[in-house]
């Protein structure tokens, strides 16, 4: 699975510093080797808290190789926004995904498994395993 | 059954835009109250944007105007509430096709769908005090613009007393009782802007049924 072109993600969040730390935290424990293509989307466009649309669509092209985008999001209008924009078909790029996953865990999950090789079902299956790491 | 056009829609937001500038620190005081204090300024900067796309680049149907006005709340709002209101008015230009003019059965019942995709992409119902509780009882009530003015306030009103279960207002449990759900008010905003929209043109057309109600337009009656 080495030569296939790897999936894209793309992580959204309200706020800019947490969706570019938590990409950097995951290329960190990721490891070595060839990393597949990562981009934060976080924040609003002037800078403050919240979420925007074309910040998420030019992080997907920028990540999109032609395998597959997976998007990870926090919460409440991050998660909106990516379906509103995936419900439109002509915002993303094809085969992009929103998956269900933690925030943090899942980043790095997607990370490891697109770094890997996985194909866009198999990140998506690996960012939403991290559900079931259970924390007590 | 009035007709309605391009025009027409783009007074409805123009007067919403309107509204929600008038209304932006009640707006945000409402959300400062159980939300994170910008629903307010988020509308304002949505719908002006909106109003300064639609100036920029007119579309010429109905259904063009609310998918481009949709498209521009998504892409300029910020919070959830740009999603929400984003697909209302796409759900619903969609739903109108590319005609020239519809009349205001069909505008209704556009409005209808878009509702529906309001409530599916937040999985919420009435009662979950939401922007649902005042639209949806809005949008059965049309064509009837004054009864889905008056039905809007009502279920905006309704949210006071309820426990939110949806958005960042749900972490409150409890404490969100007691105050008016901002998105709930937004929306009484929106479908008072297009009672108003009926009703000038009511009154422009002289012909068109419902304008004996047209005197809530200047009264400011939120």
């Amino acid at each position: 699975m080495t030569e296939r072109a790897p999936v894209g993600i793309v992580l959204v969040s309200h706020s800019a510093e947490v969706a570019e730390s938590v990409a950097r935290l995951a290329a960190g424990l990721a490891g070595g080797g060839q990393l597949a293509p990562t981009a934060a989307a976080g924040g609003r466009r002037d800078g403050g808290f919240g979420t925007s649309s074309e910040l998420i669509a030019e992080a997907a092209r920028r990540v999109d190789r032609g395998a597959g985008v997976a998007v990870l999001a926090d919460l409440g209008s991050a998660v909106l926004t990516v379906q509103a924009m995936l419900a439109e078909g002509d915002e993303l790029p094809r085969d992009t995904r929103l998956v269900d996953a933690p925030f943090v865990e899942g980043a790095v999950a997607a990370l490891v498994t697109a770094s890997a090789g996985g194909d866009l079902a198999a990140v998506a299956a690996a960012a939403g395993d991290a559900y079931t790491f259970r924390k007590t | 059954m009035a007709q309605r056009d391009a025009e027409f829609i783009r007074r409805w937001l123009e007067a919403a835009a309107e509204a929600v500038a008038r209304d932006a620190s009640r707006l945000t005081e409402l959300d400062s109250a159980i939300g994170d204090a910008d629903h307010g300024s988020n509308m304002r900067r949505g719908f002006a944007a909106v109003v300064a796309t639609l100036a920029d680049q007119p579309p010429t149907d109905p259904g063009g105007t609310l998918r481009v006005a949709g498209r521009t709340l998504i892409s300029t709002v910020g919070g959830a509430a740009g999603p929400l209101y984003g697909t209302l008015l796409r759900s619903a230009g969609k739903a109108l096709g590319d005609d020239p003019v519809v009349d205001d059965e069909r505008l209704a019942e556009a409005l209808r769908a878009g509702v529906d995709g309001v409530a599916s992409l937040g999985g919420a119902a009435v009662g979950d005090k939401t922007m649902v509780d005042a639209l949806l009882p809005a949008v059965s009530a049309l064509p009837d613009y004054p009864a889905a003015r008056q039905a809007a306030e009502e279920g905006a009103a309704a949210t006071v007393p309820l426990r939110a279960r949806k958005g960042r207002a749900s972490y409150l449990g409890d404490r969100s009782t007691g105050h008016l759900d901002p998105g709930a008010a937004s929306s009484a905003l929106l479908i008072g802007a297009l009672a108003d929209a009926a009703a000038a043109g009511a009154e422009a057309g002289g012909a068109e049924a419902g304008g004996a109600e047209a005197g809530g337009a200047e009264a400011g009656d939120d």
